[in-house]
């Protein structure tokens, strides 16, 4: 179980967009060491904009957002929607990016370059351009890259929504392990209801916009999740559950 | 060589080759005097045979064209950086880019040659307003075509604004530049080739156009055929070094350069 150490509190933050969008309305979350909290709800919900915040690449509009020391700078790591990889250079070259714009020096940068290809996989392909790589290989080499500073924070936006199912349950799983060896605290927007219950020691559900934080459901399996886990009654309960909540929060919002 | 290759490369010269054919037969057989139209044939044997003193020129309009284009791209990229880097002097610079654009190079070329002393300088002056734009247009808009989750991804690692200027803008523009380079480049050679007319006699009295100019008043045809080839030639010759550089920069990822796979 995860100690009581708060890694990420969030109190009364609000978002309002230059446009008069309400994108959240005042929203409370604490995220523990350890713990692996996934944000799920209808698409438009503000799940990333709260990411966003988090990763103080957005300011808010109202409230505070305060992340444990260990978190803050080169201890957090965000992951995007896609890839988002240079297409001119190499994988490796991509990884070593944190560590180029910190200016790291070069023997110990490469040490933590390969380091973190081996963490996701991908150590024979350091020398491969992004669009000679598969999109699941893609989404590992952008995660390398956000291991590459040896966060303790990991924000993960819909990483793997645009691969296959067979794809995203492998990377799922990988992912579990990683998080559970490396002992990252996670974060993580999901769409998926399967990949939220698989990964996750908390999930949060959102409301439609302006979302607020309708639902917690706690998954009590011990990390890191097994493959054998997704056949079980209990992931298919937990999983019809999440469904039925996800339906309510979704009431009155257009499909 | 593939089969797809021949057909690109054995298509265009078949045409040239029936081209001078009929072009040779329509001369002799209608007793056209070469003052009017010279066959092919005794344009290539006056090309030879003036060889001297229009290789002379050559190497002027060669020197010219690319003292223009590497001004423009050094200049053009410059400034496409600082207006980037600031709205105020984008704003500020960008209409006196569009009206030195859109004023016509043969009306401004007569100031310029009488302005600058050195007859040499005002020509390259000359090419360089005419490449300069298209250089400047396309690395302001590669500049700005940063995808914006890699700028936030280089926001988040902290990074100064000199780094994300030369590991995210500067390749991300790279595509961008060289095709404006590519245009640029084409448009230096017609402008020292436009300036190198409105000079005349008054200019530096050796490069191509000023031969063309000579052998026209001179009635001297096949000269002036031989002269336009070399142009042509100079021309050809820019655009595929431009396409090589493209290709070789660009290769390894963006997909205008990609083989294509059948």
């Amino acid at each position: 179980m995860s100690d009581q150490t708060i890694a990420i509190e969030v109190r009364a933050v609000a978002k309002v967009f230059a446009n008069g969008v309400r994108a959240l309305d005042p929203i409370d979350l604490v995220v523990r060491e350890g713990e692996i909290v996934t944000l799920i709800g209808p698409s438009g919900c503000g799940k990333s904009t709260l990411l966003r915040l988090i990763a103080g690449l957005v300011q808010p509009s109202a409230g505070r957002i305060g992340l444990s020391p260990e978190g803050q700078r080169a201890g957090l790591a965000f992951v995007f929607q896609n890839p988002t990889l240079m297409p001119w250079t190499s994988v490796e070259r991509n990884v070593r990016l944190p560590l180029d714009l910190s200016g790291t020096e070069r023997v110990q940068a490469e040490q933590r370059v390969r380091h973190a290809l081996e963490l996701v996989g991908l150590n024979e392909f350091a020398r491969f351009y992004p669009r000679e790589l598969s999109g699941g290989m893609q989404m590992r080499a952008s995660i390398a890259r956000a291991l590459v500073t040896g966060p303790k924070l990991l924000l993960l936006d819909e990483p793997f929504g645009a691969l296959d199912e067979i794809t995203r349950n492998r990377l799922d799983r990988d992912l579990s392990e990683l998080c559970a060896r490396e002992k990252l605290t996670v974060l993580f927007v999901t769409h998926s209801i399967y990949e939220a219950v698989f990964l996750s020691s908390r999930v949060l559900v959102m409301s439609a916009r302006p979302g607020r934080i309708l639902m917690e459901v706690a998954i009590d399996e011990p990390q890191p999740r097994r493959e054998a886990f997704r056949a079980t009654e209990k992931f298919a309960r937990l999983s019809a559950g999440l469904s039925g909540m996800l339906a309510t929060a979704m009431h009155g919002a257009p499909a | 060589m593939s089969d797809g290759k021949w057909l690109q490369v054995g298509a265009p010269i078949a045409v040239g080759m029936a081209f001078i054919l009929v072009w040779h037969a329509l001369v002799v057989l209608n007793e056209v005097p070469p003052f009017i139209v010279p066959s092919p044939f005794l344009v290539m044997k006056t090309l030879a045979q003036d060889w001297g003193l229009l290789s002379g020129s050559l190497l002027v309009t060669l020197q010219v064209t690319g003292a223009a284009l590497a001004l423009a791209v050094v200049l053009g990229v410059a400034l496409s950086i600082l207006s980037v880097q600031s709205r105020l002097i984008e704003a500020s610079l960008l209409p006196y880019a569009v009206i030195l654009q859109v004023t016509p190079l043969v009306a401004i070329a007569p100031l310029i040659i009488i302005w600058v002393e050195n007859p040499r300088t005002a020509l390259v002056i000359c090419a360089t307003v005419a490449s300069i734009f298209p250089v400047i247009t396309n690395t302001t808009i590669g500049l700005r075509s940063v995808d914006t989750a890699l700028l936030d991804l280089f926001r988040m690692y902290g990074a100064s604004r000199m780094q994300t200027l030369i590991r995210l803008r500067i390749p991300s523009a790279a595509p961008y530049f060289f095709a404006g380079l590519r245009v640029a480049a084409a448009l230096a050679l017609i402008g020292a080739v436009v300036a190198e007319f409105v000079a005349g006699t008054g200019g530096t009295q050796s490069g191509l156009a000023y031969q063309i100019l000579m052998s026209g008043l001179q009635l001297n045809i096949p000269r002036l055929f031989a002269a336009l080839i070399l142009i042509t030639l100079t021309g050809i010759a820019l655009f595929l070094l431009v396409t090589a550089l493209a290709r070789i920069s660009l290769r390894r990822w963006h997909e205008s350069e990609l083989p294509q796979e059948r």
